[in-house]
């Protein structure tokens, strides 16, 4: 596997409204009802690089206790992706 | 005081939290329940956002029918209870909540507060952890349940615990492909082999029949081994594991692992609750009664927030403490038959537990064999080295002195992910039990909070100067 390939894939839930939103300047699509972080990972392989050895890192636990998936927004704001739902127009950067 | 004026409050829509709200409308109360997730279910019954439909049985497998009827009853009894999901209980100081929701925090004043806040994955790890790709069991079973998602098309599940087994049959049979399942704990035969577990046959049996599954399509399946390190640069490739003295590289796009769970207790903490070291979960716990009492008056505890029992024994523990709290607050004729026929089931459950807990042991050696370079704390990035040379300098053997000299557990995640490993490896280093390091003491507030909500309080919380003129 390359290691832009997203890294989660889809099994279910296909036949739902798209939702266009910007990861790191680049337009993506992901479906009404993803997490923020579902939207990322199923268009990239990382979330955010680690404050200390700036490590790619993409989440780890997925239900909001080990805090490994706070991304920033273009504007500045920061959001725990994988409580935090996608929407129209988001945009989200992975890198520094 | 009459008595519809008291406030029962419940953290937590999980399968005990749920069943705690059930038993005070019984008796004419109207609970608040407080809950960060979006639905109720907890994550054991996570639901999917409402746009992602699923079918209960593609989503809960075997246990569908018990998540169906725990589920509908609480949207039934909706209208009877003042639910509020997507809501962060963030403080807890003398009988009052701090509650976060949409970026705006108030307080909750209660009579009575049933904390169900469940568990997460007790995660022990190894080298390579941290890179994208490697995951929890529970998220595993969250990316499925929640977002329709794999972690990977394939997939390594590793660690212990019954939900190694149950994740990996699940994603075997949602199209992925289960490059192996990696026991930590000696043999994957042990679902039918430990008397305890027979406690609870159909349990027992349906372990054994993931197991069976599983090496029916073809799934390698392996007990007894050792984890080394997750491969890979940017993401993980393979995982390196050794069984017998020997060393395997298994390839894979991704990494399920965790060692059973442990209880989420930030807010018994902050309550003031007593705690005491549990031998079987190798934690310190809330002190409790049977009923649920903690050692605060007007606190009780259920769920696995108390202590790991699983989903059918939290719904009987959240019924338990709301009955016990509507009896100290004499709200409602007490039920002993009811109330004893209770903890009677529950007791069914811990000797299930006993034996689970038996059967599938963390690994006794991992601290011994942690190498230094392992990142123990994935917030702050602390190694194993760097906490071992803190004990060796310093001679701490306290947990919190640990924290301050290391800042391990002082990271996002205060010590959920970390505190497991590094209080092995702090008793191992200072050659004590591990109930000696103590615990990681819970500070607020209990999960990351934006600071303008704290400044939006402000104003109904200082006292204007010019007041005293």
């Amino acid at each position: 596997m390359s290691n832009s390939a997203p890294l989660l894939r889809r099994i279910a839930g296909a036949a739902r409204e798209s939702i266009e939103f910007e990861l790191n300047g680049q337009r993506c699509s992901a479906l009404e009802g993803d997490t923020v972080l579902t939207a990322v990972l199923t268009n990239a392989a990382k979330l955010r690089e680690s404050e200390f050895a700036g490590a790619a890192r993409a989440g780890f636990c997925l239900m909001g206790a080990c805090q490994d998936c706070w991304v920033r927004l273009a504007d500045g704001e920061r959001l725990r992706a994988c409580t935090t739902f996608v929407e129209p127009g988001m945009r989200v950067r992975t890198g520094p | 005081m009459t008595m519809s004026s008291k406030s029962f409050v419940v953290v937590g829509a999980g399968p005990a939290g749920m069943r705690a709200a059930e038993q005070l409308v019984a008796a004419g109360q109207r609970p608040i329940v407080v809950d960060e997730g979006s639905r109720h279910g907890g994550q054991i019954y996570r639901q999917p956002p409402a746009v992602l439909q699923r079918e209960r049985s593609d989503l809960y497998g075997f246990e569908a029918a018990r998540a169906s009827a725990v589920l509908d009853r609480f949207e039934a009894l909706r209208p009877q209870i003042d639910y509020r999901p997507e809501t962060l209980a963030w403080q807890l100081e003398t009988n009052t909540l701090q509650l976060l929701h949409a970026g705006r925090t108030r307080a909750l004043p209660f009579d009575a507060l049933i904390l169900a806040p469940g568990a997460t994955d007790r995660v022990l790890p190894f080298p390579g952890w941290t890179l994208p790709g490697v995951y929890t069991l529970g998220a595993a079973q969250v990316a499925l349940k929640h977002q329709g998602c794999l972690i990977g098309p394939r997939v390594v599940f590793a660690g212990t615990g019954p939900l190694l087994y149950l994740v990996a049959w699940q994603y075997a049979s949602h199209g992925a492909r289960v490059a192996a399942v990696l026991d930590t704990a000696r043999s994957s035969a042990k679902w039918l082999a430990a008397p305890r577990l027979l406690s609870r046959p159909a349990v027992a049996a349906k372990g054994a029949y993931f197991v069976a599954r599983l090496r029916m399509m073809g799934v390698a399946v392996h007990g007894g081994i050792t984890l080394l390190e997750a491969e890979g640069g940017e993401r993980v490739t393979a995982l390196r594991w050794q069984a017998g003295g020997t060393a395997h590289t298994t390839e894979c796009d991704a990494i399920g692992f965790g060692h059973g769970l442990r209880s989420e207790t930030q807010l018994a903490d902050l309550a003031g609750c007593a705690f005491d070291y549990n031998e079987l979960e190798q934690a310190w716990l809330p002190r409790r009664d049977a009923a649920g009492r903690s050692s605060v008056r007007g606190v009780y505890i259920a769920g696995d927030g108390a202590g790991i029992l699983g989903a059918d024994a939290a719904e009987l523990s959240g019924a338990r403490a709301a009955l016990a709290a509507l009896e100290d607050l004499g709200t409602a004729v007490s039920a002993p038959e009811r109330a004893a026929r209770i903890e009677r089931d529950l007791q069914a459950h811990v000797t299930f537990r006993r034996g689970l807990e038996t059967a599938f042991a963390p690994p006794p050696r991992w601290a011994v064999d942690a190498p230094d370079e392992l990142i123990v704390c994935r917030c702050e990035e602390v190694t194993a080295g760097e906490l071992r040379a803190c004990v060796r300098d310093t001679g701490t053997h306290e947990m919190n002195r640990l924290k301050a000299l290391t800042r391990i557990g002082m990271g996002r995640c205060q010590g959920r992910m970390c505190a497991p490993g590094a209080s092995r490896l702090l008793a191992h280093a200072a050659g004590c039990e591990l109930r000696e390091v103590g615990r990681l003491r819970g500070q607020a507030p209990i999960k990351p909070v934006p600071i303008a909500m704290l400044h939006e309080q402000a104003p109904s919380t200082v006292v204007p100067e010019d007041q005293d003129d």
